[in-house]
């Protein structure tokens, strides 16, 4: 039944259908890919929030909720401020050189404005949530500077949010991108736009 | 590397029939080389089927089966999720092409005699398909939970409550669950939509083509290419279904891609009879819609049932017309397959039958009206005759048989007329009895009297 | 003159009352590409329906993006309940407190548009006529949806309109309108009466504007026209993308068509 096939024609047409058939159902499989995107919304739940923070005494710490994360605003002493040197050679990575933070916060404050700490309220070991603990806190032990300590496995963190060595979480703690809109507003959950 | 992949395909094939199984299925399966277009169709659904579970699946992830977030879930996908809108129109538009296409698709079986022997499992499995098809079709409806969907699936589950011996309402209360349809019978339907009956439809096709590929394909002359083999036992008529109607078979997926692509992009709802419009409206168990009625696809059957006043009996004929399907193949015993070589009146008999079907399907999305209903009823007794028709015209009959038949045809003609008869309508009831009248005139004693059942002599080769 | 009419008119407006309904609507002749025009129905929406309505499944953020509105203006100017963009155009109201008040709480009018379609919807909101019937709890009706539990909330701008009837034969048994058309004083309504001996006649119609609003007829006529194309807009903000998208998904449907067929023939030469 066969006459003479064009081999070279046959191998030309039957590429040309394997090749637009195969843009066809890329194009097809476009809208399922894309479904598993965040929804609008999960992206109107996880949008930034703003937080007034006109009423901040020092000393203060404010919880707020992102993306179902806490995030802590700390407002902090000079006191606090000048003691954070001091405790380098304690910590595991004094530095920040690990990316647990955004350019701007790649400090030896690591924040935008050196009183106002902006981070995210869970420990980089496991998960939890750790508790701020003021440097009158005996149970830490003498030079004890403050900071954070989480319950779960005993990590510490300074009023920078950066690690110590010697506990089992590996890094310092997430500063989230933020910025701030005035004096006494700021975004967090984004660098660019408002809420 | 061809020597790797040859390598691969012979380690494959000493632990799992591959190559047996592309020989046999794809490149050594004969099939005859007469194909028309009425033979699109059976790929055509294999298509709409995997359409539908891909389309299926993906909704899954985002719809919520309880009747308090259903219908804004669907309103979620088609807003919130990226492109949500095209998967669940993909959804849509693929449900009603897949009857569409299965409808063409059985055409095409009582066209060239598809369903006689030795093809009578096939013909039944098909039928399974077309009855899971119905039911997926049914619990897929409520799943939007939107007035038609509520109201549709309460007048239908409620036709259960007409079986006798009281044992109709406790089924019904069964089926659904609770004393009203609710949130109960919402997940069970979702359910059996997802996993149950998707399950047994993959089964059937498969049982489908596998009965298909062990006696042959039929073909528009209705005649056996096994018949005719040459010397190395390939049918002379055969050519290896790979390539060619592999290659056939993609230019009429393409064809089908680009009307399934306009409906789903350009008229998804297709003007209220693929998304019906009071669905845009959640369901309200206080508040009936003015005018309920099914999916398109199940209008024919629907307008056989309200044409009946008695409601039991109503429900017997609609569930007898799609199973009288099933004894096709016993019916009609005709050595003549094809439309092509029986007499002209086959071929207007199969027309007739069409029409009835369209337009009983047409009366099925209308409300009832006096005329439609008389309407709706003759054309259920002409659904019928159909049947017997084909069946009287499987032999000659003798005269005396011909007679006899129309004489109990009469009698329970005259008895249905007697039982639903109303002054109000006896000049319409007269007027539209010419119809069956003028049917059974012509197919019985036109098939004595005229030559116009006289078949043709059928071919020994494919034309 | 006037007065044979207004006695007409209030006597008999109840038995209209029941025959509408069924009527054919006018033709509402939006254009959901037209960005302006749903602007302004996203405003009279806002400012007048979202006291009742609610439209549960848009988001303010996504209605300025589509209709080409600044996120800051939306939220100064459009959003009354909430000041967060993201969120869903809910309102106050409570549904059982609507029940109580209005008989039923007011649908959420998200896919409106696509229940009753958008002729429908504009017919409805410009065919509002005073009706004193003691049982009317607003003192309107309408005549797209007879004894509706709606107020004629679009009343400042169109005025209220009265329903002149035409005289009509003797022996009146049924009639029901065949044709609404729209006019420099309101709307026209062309009916077909039936009387007792069965014969059928054709009476116009008028619904007049008696107190004139803010706006003249034609005027607001196409102020609920922007109005409708809103709610059109809204039952279906995916629309224009996947007009867009479907010219682009036919013509490579079309292209893999032509190649599929040209492979197809090729192969079938050898068939014969």
């Amino acid at each position: 039944m066969t006459t003479d096939v064009d081999a070279g024609r046959r191998r030309f047409l039957t590429a040309s259908v394997a090749v637009v058939g195969g843009v066809a159902a890329a194009g097809a499989a476009i809208p399922f890919v894309a479904a598993w995107q965040p929804s609008e919304r999960a992206r109107a739940i996880g949008a930034p929030i703003e937080v007034d923070i006109s009423k901040m005494e020092p000393g203060q710490m404010l919880v707020e909720k992102w993306r179902g994360q806490p995030v802590w605003i700390v407002n902090r002493t000079p006191e606090v401020l000048q003691a954070l040197p001091g405790i380098d050679d304690r910590l595991r990575d004094p530095e920040s050189t690990q990316d647990q933070q955004p350019a701007y916060a790649r400090n030896e404050f690591r924040s935008i404005k050196p009183e106002l700490l902006v981070l995210i309220g869970i420990c980089t070991h496991l998960g939890c949530s750790p508790i701020k603990v003021n440097q009158d806190a005996a149970p830490l032990g003498a030079g004890w500077q403050g900071g954070f300590f989480c319950p779960c496995h005993g990590s510490t963190f300074d009023y920078a949010g950066r690690v110590y060595a010697g506990v089992p979480a590996p890094t310092n703690l997430v500063v989230p991108p933020h910025k701030y809109l005035s004096d006494t507003r700021i975004l967090i959950g984004a660098d660019e736009g408002s809420a | 590397m061809k020597a790797m992949l040859t390598g691969l395909l012979d380690w494959t094939d000493a632990r799992f029939p591959l190559s047996k199984l592309w020989n046999e299925h794809l490149a050594n399966y004969y099939a005859p080389k007469n194909f028309n277009f009425w033979y699109y169709f059976g790929s055509l659904a294999l298509l709409m089927l995997v359409i539908q579970i891909g389309s299926g699946i993906w909704l899954t992830m985002f719809y919520k089966p309880s009747a308090a977030e259903a219908f804004a879930s669907v309103e979620y996908i088609m807003r919130e999720v990226p492109m949500g809108w095209f998967i669940r129109y993909m959804h849509s538009t693929g449900g009603s092409f897949f009857f569409l296409v299965v409808y063409l698709h059985m055409f095409r079986g009582l066209m060239y005699g598809s369903y006689k022997n030795p093809r009578e499992l096939l013909w039944i499995l098909g039928m399974l398909i077309y009855l899971m098809m119905m039911v997926e079709g049914f619990f897929g409806y409520l799943l939007p939970w939107g007035q038609m969907s509520y109201w549709g699936a309460q007048v239908i589950i409620s036709l259960f409550g007409a079986l006798p011996f009281d044992l109709g309402d406790p089924l019904t209360l069964w089926i659904r669950g609770d004393y009203v349809i609710a949130d109960a019978t919402l997940n069970r339907f979702f359910a059996l939509h997802v996993a149950a009956v998707p399950l047994a439809l993959l089964a059937l096709v498969a049982a489908h083509v596998m009965a298909l590929h062990e006696v042959g394909s039929n073909n528009p002359d209705g005649i056996e290419i096994k018949k005719n083999k040459d010397a190395n036992g390939i049918p002379r008529d055969g050519i290896p279904f790979h390539p060619y109607y592999t290659v056939k078979d993609i230019w009429g997926v393409a064809v089908c891609l680009i009307l399934f692509a306009a409906v789903l992009f350009f008229a998804p709802t297709f003007f209220g009879y693929f998304i019906e419009q009071p669905n845009f409206v959640p369901a309200n168990p206080l508040k009936t819609p003015e005018h309920i009625a099914p999916v398109w696809y199940f209008t024919p059957y629907y307008a056989i049932l309200r044409a009946i006043p008695d409601k039991l009996t109503g429900v017997i004929a609609m569930f007898a017309s799609v199973l009288v399907f099933f004894v096709l193949p016993w019916l009609d015993r005709n050595p003549i397959k094809s439309v092509r070589y029986r007499g002209p009146m086959f071929k207007i008999l199969l027309g007739i039958f069409v029409i009835t079907f369209i337009v009983l399907g047409y009366l099925g999305t209308q409300s009832p009206t006096v005329a439609g209903s008389e309407l709706g009823f003759r054309l259920g007794e002409l659904y019928f005759s159909f049947f017997l028709i084909l069946w009287l015209h499987s032999k000659t009959r003798t005269a005396s048989f011909n007679y006899t038949v129309l004489g109990i045809v009469a009698v329970l003609f005259v008895f249905f007329d007697a039982m639903r008869f109303d002054a109000d309508k006896g000049m319409l009831m007269f007027v539209s009895s010419l119809l069956v009248i003028g049917y059974y005139v012509f197919f019985v004693l036109g098939s004595m009297y005229t030559k116009l059942n006289e078949p043709k002599p059928v071919p020994e080769r494919v034309t | 003159m006037k007065s044979i009419i207004a006695a007409i008119v209030f006597g008999l407006v109840p038995l209209v009352a029941l025959a509408a309904g069924g009527a054919p609507p006018m033709s509402a002749n939006t254009d959901v590409t037209n960005q302006k025009s749903l602007q302004s129905g996203a405003k009279v929406f806002v400012n007048y329906c979202m006291g009742c309505h609610s439209m549960e499944f848009m988001r303010y953020s996504r209605l300025a993006d589509d209709i080409g509105l600044e996120r800051d203006l939306v939220a100064e100017h459009l959003m009354f309940n909430t000041d967060k963009i993201g969120d869903l155009m809910t309102i106050a109201m409570r549904a059982d407190d609507a029940a109580g008040w209005f008989g039923v709480p007011p649908p959420d009018l998200s896919v409106i548009a696509r229940a009753r379609g958008v002729d429908w919807l504009y017919t409805y909101l410009t065919t509002f006529y005073a009706d004193p019937n003691p049982a009317r709890p607003f003192g309107v009706n309408n005549v797209m949806f007879p004894d509706v539990g709606m107020p004629h909330v679009l009343w400042p701008l169109q005025g209220v309109q009265s329903y002149i009837k035409a005289e009509r034969p003797a022996d009146v048994i049924s009639e029901h309108i065949e044709a609404i058309e729209p006019d420099d004083k309101g709307v026209v309504l062309h009916a077909a009466v039936t009387t007792k001996d069965g014969k059928t006649s054709h009476v116009t119609d008028m619904l007049e504007v008696t107190i004139p609003g803010s706006m003249k007829p034609a005027e607001f006529r196409k102020s609920v026209r922007d109005l409708v194309n809103f709610l059109d807009y809204a039952g279906e903000p995916a629309k224009l993308a996947r007009i867009q998208l479907g010219y682009w998904a036919i013509i490579l449907l079309a292209v893999f068509a032509v190649v599929a067929r040209a492979l197809y023939k090729d192969y079938w030469r050898d068939v014969h």
